[in-house]
């Protein structure tokens, strides 16, 4: 059974996540907003991560060794100015786009295990995964016009 | 405070001493009675007036009518419209004595430009011709409309906002576009529109003769509404009088006289808010039928709101858990419940998300639409509400979507233009991005019109250094060489009220028309003229060549406006100047089906949340994130309401031990805004003529403060230095109000550390929806400079400062501040 490789996989990315939130919103602390809304989601990714820590113990033991090529890398570093700020978004963008899908799939998979508690903090947190994305699409839709045309 | 009699039925009074004057009591569902207040300059008698001349109130947001008595084509004197819906007579004491300052000396009466480090007078041409070459060099080239800013007020009339939309909108093209009603007001729209699908008032000021229960949310009514606390009181001392909730962390007027009064910790007012919610749900104090048919949400709010127990909330807001229920049993049980909403809550933490709670309470009760239960979602400025309508805040006119094709091609017909011309690829630009694309210098143009950003925003060396930038071309249009004109290169003298024509709207969608009665100073023009000018002389054009802006004065732009606003919530079409020189003002929506406008929205809980009608599709409170329209249309909200939940998170700055005050900024009765006008009447200017600062007893005591001692106050943006007054403001929390600056030294920074400005010390951060700036939670630190006395603290003695120790000498205005009321009906 592969579960317990996507619940790692899901485990690491929000935490990769959460480290890009904080990063980021600290490199852009003249943007308030980006700053407290990172924060904010950087916590919210922390507590995805810890729910999915009893599911890991729980499914570990069946697991066969973890495949190649398992984790992706997206994220090297902040950058700064207009456009430095929309590709830093970018970047967190699909760094949720990776949570948000591997929530789809783990629930996928705790539905063929009939794991209902497990379906339930799937339920959770990916309704709150695809809020994250949507935040980062608002935003830099607001963005883009003026970095990529105006500045 | 004694009121004289002066002839049978007239009343003379101090109206700085008492600001809200005698009593007229009456019992529920009685007419308020009539009190025409009246104020002559000295030496004018009723005899010697020439004429008078029709208008309304613009030194605050309550919109009484009012006649402006003329004598020698000067200004010298005010009375109140005994006929008009709002006032039925009464005035506030900025409108009684705040026209002074329309002959104020320092007016500005040509314009300036800038030479080197020097403004120099100069004649139109020559400053409207640099302000033209600058712009159409920015406009030139691509993306030409993102070098433009534009930062309009909450004090304009409608007329020129509609104007300066269609400028920035259909001839620029630009999203910078905001009023300083992103500071007041921005919460009040938001928290409208995501509850019932559009902004507009749901209540009538009538409620206010018909409710059993007000509660006043972060809303010192008495100090900033002065007439509408005339009412609420005159109910208060008649027969059947309204229970009374105030939620406020200071003693003001209004927690005095409230029967529940709650002092919560600053920045905790949505766990309040859940609190309060979850005593109605499990109390059952809900009506399930309307619940059940005109809303959607509830079982979210259940999860949301089931952790707030009484005990949780007192713990998190610092009071106790009885009032947490005494208050949801006051809003709970009533029959007709009236709720009104300001500052303490727009510009406090989850400001949104908070103001929407008010709106849930009112949707879980069935509060809406009837006599007596209704919603004022207050607005701060005079013209607020028009700034909304017409688009001045960066939003499209008429209460319409950016999001919805639909919408934008309406005014692409409307206007004439193609449809990519009007901005509508992401949300209008809030005024706090518009400053920071200016500080980062891709904004190079920005016409800052009637308002005064150098004192008003957050984080002031942070906009004096942004307005400093040499790169940026800085246009202010003003009365006065205020702290922000002082920092413009082209500043261009405008006529204000009473020296030209338009209407405004208030808070209950009362439309007001206000006349001209004198000619405006020098060769200061209305602020109509100058944007049309400005048009004309940008040449803008529409598809087929015709000029864009086909209207010439304040008529016409109100014709052209009313074309506009058709079939929209904020309908006009039934309004015209002649019809609004009648007796009284009239609410929208007027049309030709409703000639005599509309005192109430959603009688039928119907609420204008199809998406095809909303502006907007919504957002996470907690983030902003924008809903797209699939994931709004798949709520399928049929013009439903929607319950908003969300959960309470500390403020973005909370104390430590280094800053353990929590600073809330704020207001008195006696000023407006930075005081460009009313610290130029001499009554007002005396009354509260410097800045203060206001803690509680404990905490003087601990720090060795007493009553008058001057004080340093400290963050982590800056200081300012200002005389203690000991009040009963709740122990942790210290207030300072926002009015003063620097105009007065003739300088627009402070000199050294010796700050007088509350903004100093508030930082740059606002609310993800609304984007209003949180001004009420910044954290600071308390030093005393030096022992004063009692006659120290320039504070008034009236309102929120009233000192709670002996030996403070009482406000009071003497014999220049009486004013003759009349009671009951004119002869």
């Amino acid at each position: 059974m592969n579960l317990a490789h996507y619940l790692g996989l899901l485990d690491r990315a929000e935490q990769n996540l959460a480290a890009a939130f904080r990063d980021v919103g600290a490199a852009h602390t003249d943007e308030p907003d980006v700053l407290s809304v990172c924060r904010k989601l950087a916590t919210q990714c922390d507590r995805h991560a810890a729910l999915l820590h009893p599911f890991a113990a729980r499914y570990g033991e069946a697991a066969d060794d973890e495949p190649d090529r398992l984790h992706a890398e997206i994220f090297r570093g902040t950058r700064t100015g207009g456009l430095g700020l929309l590709r830093d978004l970018h970047d967190l963008y699909l760094m949720a786009a990776e949570c948000d899908i591997s929530w789809t799939l783990v629930g996928q998979a705790a539905k063929g295990v009939r794991d209902d508690e497990l379906t339930d903090v799937v339920a959770r947190c990916e309704t709150e995964a695809a809020t994250q994305m949507r935040w980062l699409r608002t935003r830099m839709k607001s963005a883009a016009p003026q970095a990529l045309v105006v500045a | 405070m004694p009121h004289v009699q002066t002839r049978p039925g007239s009343l003379t009074d101090d109206r700085i001493a008492d600001p809200w004057g005698p009593r007229t009591p009456y019992g529920r569902g009685e007419a308020w009675p009539t009190r025409i207040d009246q104020y002559l300059a000295a030496g004018v008698d009723e005899a010697d007036v020439d004429r008078w001349v029709q208008s309304a109130s613009v030194l605050h947001s309550n919109g009484d009518a009012l006649d402006i008595a003329v004598k020698d084509g000067r200004i010298v004197g005010v009375r109140g419209r005994p006929r008009d819906r709002v006032n039925h007579g009464r005035l506030d004491p900025k409108d009684l004595f705040g026209w002074q300052a329309n002959a104020s000396a320092d007016r500005l009466r040509r314009p300036l430009v800038r030479s080197g480090d020097r403004l120099v007078e100069t004649d139109w041409d020559t400053a409207m011709g640099r302000l033209v070459e600058r712009s159409k060099e920015l406009l030139d080239g691509p993306g030409g409309w993102g070098r433009f800013g534009f930062y309009t007020s909450g004090q304009l009339f409608l007329e020129e906002y509609y104007t300066l939309g269609v400028i920035g909108k259909a001839g620029i093209g630009t999203p910078h576009m905001d009023g300083n009603t992103r500071l007041c007001t921005a919460t009040a729209a938001a928290a409208l529109k995501a509850s019932f699908g559009t902004d507009g008032q749901p209540g009538s000021y009538a409620d206010v003769d018909h409710c059993d229960a007000v509660a006043l949310w972060g809303h010192d009514v008495a100090e900033t509404q002065t007439v509408l606390w005339m009412r609420l009181l005159d109910r208060r001392r008649g027969a059947d009088p309204p229970r009374m909730l105030a939620v406020d962390p200071r003693a003001t007027a209004v927690a005095r006289e409230a029967d529940v009064h709650l002092a919560v910790r600053s920045g905790t007012n949505l766990a309040l808010m859940n609190g309060i919610i979850r005593e109605l749900l499990t109390r059952g104090w809900y009506d399930a039928d309307y619940v059940d048919a005109h809303t959607i949400g509830l079982d979210t709010l259940r999860q949301t709101v089931d952790s707030y127990t009484a005990g949780r909330v007192a713990e998190i807001c610092q009071i106790r858990a009885a009032d947490v229920t005494a208050a949801a049993e006051l809003v709970g049980t009533c029959d007709r419940l009236l709720s009104t909403v300001l500052q303490g809550f727009y510009q406090s933490n989850q400001a949104t998300a908070t103001s929407c709670q008010v709106n849930n309470i009112h949707l879980l009760r069935g509060m809406l639409g009837r006599p007596g239960a209704g919603i004022y979602q207050m607005n701060g400025q005079p013209t607020a509400q028009n700034t909304r309508e017409t688009g001045a805040d960066g939003d499209l006119p008429g209460m319409r979507n950016w999001d919805n094709p639909e919408h934008v091609a309406a005014l692409a017909r409307l206007w004439n233009v193609d449809l990519h011309t009007i901005p509508h690829w992401a949300p209008p630009t809030h005024a706090m991005q518009i400053f920071r694309y200016a500080e980062q210098g891709s904004i190079r143009l920005l016409w800052i019109s009637a308002t005064n950003p150098a004192v008003s925003l957050p984080d002031l060396s942070r906009v004096r250094r942004i307005l400093s930038q040499p790169d940026l071309f800085v246009v202010v249009q003003d009365l006065f060489l205020t702290e922000t004109a002082r920092l413009a290169d082209v500043v261009l003298p405008a006529a204000t009220w009473g020296e030209k024509v338009g209407t405004f709207t208030n808070v209950d969608r009362t439309v007001h028309l206000s006349e001209q009665a004198v000619e405006p100073p020098g060769e200061a023009r209305a602020d109509l003229d100058i944007f049309l000018d400005y048009a004309r002389r940008m040449d803008f054009r529409d598809r087929d060549g015709a000029p864009l802006i086909r209207w010439n004065d304040a008529e016409s732009a109100f014709e052209a406006w009313k074309a506009c606003s058709a079939g929209r919530p904020c309908d006009y079409t039934g309004l015209s100047y002649e019809r609004l020189r009648g007796e009284t003002g009239i609410q929208w929506p007027c049309t030709a089906d409703q000639p005599d406008g509309t005192e109430r929205l959603y009688v039928d809980g119907v609420f204008n949340t199809d998406p095809e009608c909303c502006e907007s599709y919504g957002h996470d409170l907690a983030t902003g994130a924008a809903n797209s329209a699939d994931e709004y249309r798949a709520k399928q909200p049929r013009g439903r309401a929607f319950l908003h939940a969300a959960d309470y998170e500390p403020s973005p700055e909370v104390t430590s031990e280094e800053r353990p005050f929590v600073l809330t900024t704020g207001r008195t009765v006696y000023h407006f805004h930075t005081r460009t006008k009313t610290a130029r009447a001499a009554q007002l200017d005396s009354a509260a003529p410097d800045v203060w600062v206001e803690l509680a007893e404990s905490d003087a005591t601990e720090l060795d403060i007493g009553e008058g001692d001057l004080v340093e106050i400290r963050s982590a943006r800056g200081a300012l230095q200002a005389h203690a007054r000991i009040s009963g403001i709740r122990p942790g929390v210290v207030f300072v109000p926002f009015h003063y600056g620097y105009w007065e030294d003739d300088r627009s920074a402070p000199h050294g550390d010796a700050g007088r400005a509350a903004n100093e010390l508030t930082m740059t951060t606002w609310d993800p929806v609304s984007k209003q700036p949180i001004f009420k939670v910044a954290a600071v630190a308390l030093t005393k400079i030096a022992t004063g006395d009692a006659r120290s603290s320039p504070a008034p003695t009236v309102g929120g400062p009233a000192p709670v120790g002996p030996g403070v000498a009482p406000t009071v205005g003497g014999d220049a501040a009486l004013v003759t009321s009349t009671l009951g009906e004119p002869a």
